[in-house]
């Protein structure tokens, strides 16, 4: 008679809003399967009401994070880049699940993913520096523009990179100063949790990045209409729900980034998504004695 | 107050057609519709001139020549060819500038020192600044050799007519694009005279194309298929009309929307240069102007002070014909901005605040509203929270740094803010935490082509100005 194996402890996946990890307040989840069908797991579908704790949260966190200095998210960003980097082993193993890719594979996109993290946390403290200027003004007067976050930003996150395409879209809002409310990948997003506990031991202060599982069709809508929202990422959209939440958007004038086509997360990025959810601030002062 | 003998600048300087058709394709053409309108002088009420209400035939006509303009030539020339335009066209203003100066203050009402100071001036060294850039877009940290996005539609308001002209054609020709630009239906006339200069700079036909109308050949026009950028600068509400229609069609959108700006004076403020401040905050322009500081934000400890300065400062301006040199303050845009300005303005007093304006002769024809002052206004009121576009200033009184910061924050709009105090660690820390994107400390309204200018919040998206603005003209 052979031992009975043992029975693995699974992991419940849940919402992460405000630092913390609660369940939706509707109680409701979804099932999630692997790209073979499996089931994999039941995860949270988020409501109206857990989208607008999650607003609620970035905006708490947006004065300390957008007032830290660029040093500090610099760091921050490179310790998420560290802790990610550790956990290399997990995150293999859901892209496999999820995504039906090899374990090589797998592994080049979790490698790929903390690149990405490593080249926006160097942008901190150097993006201002290339935005901002001093401007020769005809007169006596100083006068500098400098680059500020926008606020709080709602971005949906690609629907195929489920690890690689995430990071992709919250490290170049959250670098700059902005906090973001993100709604993962529909139908693979288990990772999108797992980065959640990697934020959370990054000394990443709770409500910078809120992430919400569930339905792209019934969180964006909601999302793209809140009037304290000040930007929204419709990079997950489907075409049709991506044109009604730019609508939306127009209500309270929100900063809206579309990317045309697909976007090939394996190639550089380029500064286009820091700079979208960046405003310029320019200030005048005389000169005299 | 010293008595002044009228100083009017001649009229004959400037040449009003009696009737205007439409700049299409380097030429005048009749509208393809028969509906028109008048512009009148709001200072007399005189009618100056007739222009076409452009049709959205019209304005599909004048998409098409932009683009076959932009196709066929602009599109095409190299940028040292194009800035050589762009220069021609800076000097011809420069030249032009006292009969332009006059012609924007009898079709809008501003007085001529500011026409002549403040707006000319500006017009002419943005189309400088621009056309600097046409050669050099490849150094602006926009990529290495950035596209134009083609044809711009461009739609701009009553408040400083050739200059918002300016800050829309110059950069967007720098760029390589080519424009239709709509002007206000209150004021056509300086745009229609750019028309003619377009011509004496020989600028190939269809580059600029300027198509007369209101509300609805605007909204032809930003919603015409065929252009690839919108730029639009007004009021929040028709920028927010446009960002729903222009939504899902793929057009690069820049806005410029209104504003609501504290205007915050510490305790420890030089108070004489503050109160000129305050007073060219609010009343330059009649404030007309969408940065205006129309909430004082007055540290309690000075405010009696500082109230007494700024209402002796008040009573000294002099209002009326807006071509006389001593005009401080002039004629009220049109009689639909002036019923707006009274009836915010009777809100106030409804609402609790007290109104104050100093005793000041009003013209009998025309429109007109005197400096307007409310004090004990609350957050809460309309007159704190609205856009009122006049000249009428709001008072509240804060105590704390923190306050003030909250009190000016307290708005969504976000275009600019004052600061006035002799501390230059509070300057920063004040500029750090206001939510604006101009902040103007121990200064107020100053304007320059090199200097981004554009908002936070609902005051609109998108920089004009400086190397930031060629963005909004490149495909990038």
């Amino acid at each position: 008679m052979t031992e009975p194996s043992r029975l693995t402890v699974r992991k419940t996946y849940k919402l992460y809003i405000g630092g913390a990890f609660p369940r939706s307040e509707s109680g409701r989840s979804y099932v999630v399967t692997s790209s073979k069908g499996d089931f994999l797991a039941n995860a949270s579908r988020a409501s109206r009401k857990d989208a607008r704790d999650a607003v609620t949260a970035a905006r708490k966190a947006f004065p300390g994070w957008s007032g830290a200095t660029a040093y500090n998210r610099g760091q921050i960003l490179y310790r998420v880049a560290e802790m990610l980097e550790g956990r290399r082993a997990q995150f293999v193993a859901e892209l496999v699940d999820a995504d039906g890719v090899s374990a090589r594979r797998a592994g080049e996109l979790a490698d790929a993913t903390v690149d990405r993290l490593v080249w926006y946390a160097g942008w901190s403290d150097k993006i201002g520096a290339i935005q901002g200027a001093a401007n020769p003004v005809a007169g006596p007067y100083f006068n500098l523009s400098t680059s500020e976050p926008t606020g709080v930003v709602a971005v949906v996150a690609p629907q195929e990179g489920p690890l690689l395409g995430l990071i992709s879209v919250i490290a170049p809002v959250i670098v700059t100063g902005n906090t973001c409310v993100v709604v993962a990948s529909e139908r693979a997003p288990l990772p999108s949790i797992t980065l959640a506990e990697v934020l959370a031991t990054s000394d990443l202060p709770g409500g910078v990045v809120n992430l919400l599982t569930g339905k792209v069709a019934e969180l964006a809508p909601w999302l793209s209409s809140h009037m304290d929202v000040n930007a929204v990422d419709l990079t997950g959209c489907p075409d049709e729900l991506a044109v009604s939440c730019e609508q939306d958007a127009a209500e309270n004038l929100k900063r809206v980034l579309r990317p045309p086509g697909k976007t090939d997360w394996q190639a550089q990025p380029t500064l286009d998504r820091m700079t979208k959810f960046l405003e310029t601030k320019t200030i005048w002062h005389p000169i005299g004695i | 107050m010293f008595e002044y003998a009228p100083a009017p600048e001649s009229r004959d300087l400037v040449d009003i057609r009696p009737s205007y058709g439409l700049f299409v394709n380097g030429e005048w053409v009749d509208s393809l519709g028969d509906e028109r309108d008048k512009t009148i002088n709001p200072a007399s009420e005189e009618v100056l001139a007739e222009f076409s209400l452009a049709s959205e035939a019209d304005v599909d006509r004048a998409v098409s020549a932009a683009r076959k303009a932009y196709e066929s030539v602009w599109g095409r020339l190299p940028g040292s060819e194009r800035a050589k335009y762009l220069f021609r066209i800076a000097r011809i203003i420069q030249e032009r500038a006292r009969e332009l100066a006059v012609l924007e203050s009898l079709d809008n009402g501003k007085p001529i020192r500011e026409s002549r100071d403040v707006d000319l001036p500006l017009v002419a060294a943005h189309f400088f600044y621009y056309a600097g850039w046409a050669d050099k877009l490849g150094y602006a940290g926009l990529g290495a050799d950035p596209r134009p996005l083609g044809v711009a539609a461009q739609v701009i308001p009553w408040n400083f007519p050739l200059l918002m002209l300016a800050w829309k054609i110059a950069p967007a020709l720098a760029c390589g694009n080519t424009v239709v630009l709509k002007p206000a239906e209150t004021t056509p006339l300086t745009a229609l005279a750019f028309a003619d200069i377009c011509r004496q700079a020989d600028l190939p036909p269809g580059v600029v194309n300027i198509v007369t109308g209101a509300g609805a050949t605007g909204q032809a026009l930003v919603d015409h298929p065929d252009v690839n950028k919108v730029a639009f600068t007004g009021s929040t509400e028709v920028g927010r009309m446009i960002a729903r229609s222009v939504a899902g069609s793929r057009k690069k959108l820049t806005l410029e929307l209104g504003g609501k700006a504290a205007n915050i004076v510490f305790d420890d403020a030089a108070l004489d240069q503050a109160v000129e401040g305050i007073v060219n905050g609010i009343f330059f322009n009649q404030g007309h102007v969408c940065c205006a500081g129309s909430r004082l934000l007055v540290q309690e400890s000075i405010e009696t002070e500082l109230l007494d300065a700024l209402k002796r400062r008040l009573s000294t301006l002099r209002l009326g014909d807006p071509l006389d040199k001593n005009t401080d303050i002039g004629a009220i845009n049109s009689a639909a901005q002036l019923a707006k300005i009274k009836s915010l303005s009777e809100a106030g007093e409804q609402e609790g605040a007290e109104r104050w304006s100093p005793s000041c002769p009003i013209p009998d024809k025309g429109f007109w509203f005197p400096p307007t002052l409310f004090t004990g206004v609350a957050q809460s009121h309309r007159i704190a929270r609205e856009e009122i576009f006049g000249p009428v200033l709001s008072v509240l009184t804060f105590r704390t740094p923190a306050e003030a910061v909250e009190k000016a924050n307290n708005s969504p709009y976000g275009l600019s803010a004052g600061v006035w105090t002799e501390k230059g660690s509070r300057i920063l820390w004040m500029a750090d935490k206001l939510r604006a994107g101009v902040v103007w400390a121990n200064t107020f309204n100053r304007f320059d082509p090199t200097s981004p200018f554009g908002g936070y919040k609902e005051s609109g998206y998108g920089r004009e100005g400086g190397r930031h603005g060629l963005e909004a003209y490149l495909d990038v």
